[in-house]
């Protein structure tokens, strides 16, 4: 069984299933670092908050008697996106703004300070057992058999996939054609520059962590609907991972964040499926090791990272 | 703010109109203990070129920096008036001072290299793009006055592209044109962003007489048709004794010459500025613009 196509196929929708979930919280962290150059390294507590969101959401309309799947899933994801949103701006708004003009180091230990902050902040507000939730979209379809191995591809797979791939699409679209994105480029390669032409910085950055926000919180809604546990210290793991897609894609790429999710999500499943489950993390990152190797800027990355 | 007496040497036949479109008034920046702008004033005319000299070091560029809201002046007051406004610069943040209507270029080309020449003019134009487009939402949605300001702001790079000749580049990366093609395109997204004042940091460093040639060309052209002042910082003499309507010197942060180029030209203080001496004054001092130019001094 282990050596079938079927077998294989089977690790693979669950790899890109993944892969989805690191992408949509990697793209948080290119986008950060594209236009202040610094780690985010609070984003994966940003993903977290953004699944507690979800959670709380999903209950209160469950105890309001809202239990018609596909109206609730939409207003958790508002919900979500919005009140994450408001994090992702606070965020930046208190604690890197004031940093602005600071040496960069202090702005990466202040984020390893708000990391540990909101991670203590939930935990305190939420208690620290693990929260659970009963599944919201079952079923699915089976697409291949193997004697009595049945390869199916569930609903929430397919929502969660649809769900990247439009999001994916409208932020490509924001930033390569919209006037937003390209103040957002423009201030990712000369912030000074920029505002002598109007555009108002700040704004602009927070509207940037906003962008990353709302991506990760689609992810935290993600991680709940497909492991249904949630605990205040996803965040950590998920981020590191997403922080790797993010490098091994190329930081400050936007499809090299996608790449990197799904290449660190596939590789994760990949050996899970056929060598053991305690090393997936190792594969994950000697494979980030191997391309920082050989190729420093990441698979998409521009060679010229120069800033002026 | 104190009322300092006008220290400025020769005396000024120029007469500026009634409401310039710049008002210096007492412009000091002080670093800790260096005096880099030294109670300084000047107005500048709307249509006209008014260019800064000076010697290296002389306080050029900060002024410019403090036109532009880098700098916080420690004391003066900076006035642009324009669209019946008058904006008092000294407490506008950067982007605020670009939107009541300055553009700057800079001594060290600074486009955005890793945008097409295109993109250079169009994020020069975001301001209206971004109230056209309902801060994005419209945008997405495609609605109708998005794809009008939108447009517009098309034509208006594909102008100013045809006028520095660059039609046939647009869509190559900044970063990748020839220089003095980078230089005229700084100018032509300077002037997308529709300004009242156009600050020069430099424009003709590093040019080749034809490029030179063509930047003069430019800029005559922006002072004619369009409702622009201009203020310009250049070494290059001969251009700014072409082109200047007025020459503010500067030395040590101080102004010591204020007036037409003829006036200034021959002006003792600005000769001893230079060449560090005041000798006859009945030199021939275009010659001197010249030898000073070739020896350097503007590098």
């Amino acid at each position: 069984m282990l050596g079938t196509f079927e077998y294989f196929v089977d690790q693979a929708i669950n790899g890109i299933t993944l892969g989805a979930i690191y992408g949509l919280i990697a793209i948080g962290y290119t986008l950060v670092y594209g236009i202040v150059g610094m780690i985010n390294f609070a984003h994966g507590e940003i993903f977290m908050i953004g699944a507690f969101v979800s959670i709380i959401a999903f209950l209160t309309l469950g105890f309001l008697g809202l239990t018609w799947v596909p109206l609730a899933l939409l207003l958790v994801l508002v919900a979500t996106m919005l009140l994450t949103a408001v994090y992702g701006w606070a965020l930046e708004r208190f604690a890197y703004r004031p940093l602005r003009r600071s040496p960069r180091l202090a702005a990466l230990i202040t984020a390893i300070g708000m990391s540990i902050f909101l991670q203590n902040y939930v935990q305190l507000l939420q208690g620290a057992r693990n929260k659970p939730l009963q599944q919201v979209i079952g079923g699915g379809f089976e697409i291949m058999r193997e004697g009595d191995y049945v390869v199916t591809l569930s609903y929430l797979q397919i929502f969660i996939l649809l769900l990247t791939v439009v999001l994916m699409a409208v932020f490509t679209l924001v930033i390569g054609r919209t006037a937003l994105g390209r103040e957002q480029r423009a201030c990712e390669q000369d912030r000074d520059m920029a505002s002598l032409l109007g555009v108002n910085v700040d704004r602009t950055i927070s509207l940037t962590f906003v962008m990353g926000a709302v991506l990760a919180s689609v992810a935290g809604l993600v991680f709940l609907l497909n492991y249904g546990v949630i605990d205040f210290y996803i965040g950590f793991l998920a981020g590191i991972k997403a922080f790797t897609a993010a490098v091994l894609g190329g930081i400050g790429s936007v499809p090299g964040a996608m790449l990197g999710g799904l290449l660190i999500g596939l590789i994760e499943a990949l050996w899970s499926g056929y060598f053991t489950v305690e090393y997936k993390d190792v594969a994950a990152f000697s494979i980030l090791v191997l391309v920082l190797i050989f190729r420093p800027t990441g698979l998409l990355g521009t060679p010229d990272v120069e800033k002026v | 703010m104190t009322t300092a007496p006008d220290t400025t040497e020769p005396a000024r036949p120029f007469s500026p109109p009634q409401r310039p479109l710049l008002d210096v008034e007492h412009l000091t920046m002080r670093f800790g203990g260096l005096v880099a702008v030294d109670d300084v004033s000047f107005a500048a005319a709307p249509g006209d070129i008014t260019a800064i000299i000076g010697p290296n070091g002389a306080g050029k560029t900060t002024v410019f920096n403090c036109l532009t809201g880098f700098y916080r002046p420690s004391v003066g007051r900076l006035a642009l008036r324009g669209n019946g406004r008058e904006y008092l610069l000294e407490r506008m943040e950067c982007h605020d001072i670009a939107r009541a209507g300055m553009a700057r270029t800079f001594q060290s080309i600074r486009l955005f290299p890793r945008m097409s020449a295109f993109e250079n003019l169009v994020v020069a134009q975001h301001n209206k793009l971004m109230r056209a487009s309902g801060y994005t939402v419209f945008g997405l949605l495609g609605t109708r006055s998005y794809a009008e300001a939108e447009a517009g702001a098309v034509e208006l790079a594909r102008y100013w592209l045809e006028k520095i000749g660059l039609v046939d580049r647009a869509d190559d990366d900044a970063g990748n044109l020839a220089y003095g093609q980078q230089r005229r395109l700084e100018i032509a997204r300077a002037m997308c962003t529709e300004p009242l004042l156009l600050c020069l940091d430099e424009p003709a460093a590093g040019l080749n007489p034809r490029e030179s040639a063509e930047l003069e060309e430019l800029l005559l052209f922006v002072r004619e048709r369009h409702d622009v002042g201009i203020l310009l910082i250049e070494h290059d003499m001969s251009v700014v004794m072409k082109i200047s309507d007025r020459i503010v010197v500067l030395d040590h942060g101080r102004k010591i010459a204020d007036g037409t180029p003829a006036a200034v030209r021959g002006a003792p203080a600005v000769i001893r500025a230079y060449l560090g001496e005041a000798d006859g004054a009945d030199t021939d001092t275009h010659t001197r613009a010249d030898t000073r130019r070739d020896a350097g001094m503007g590098a």
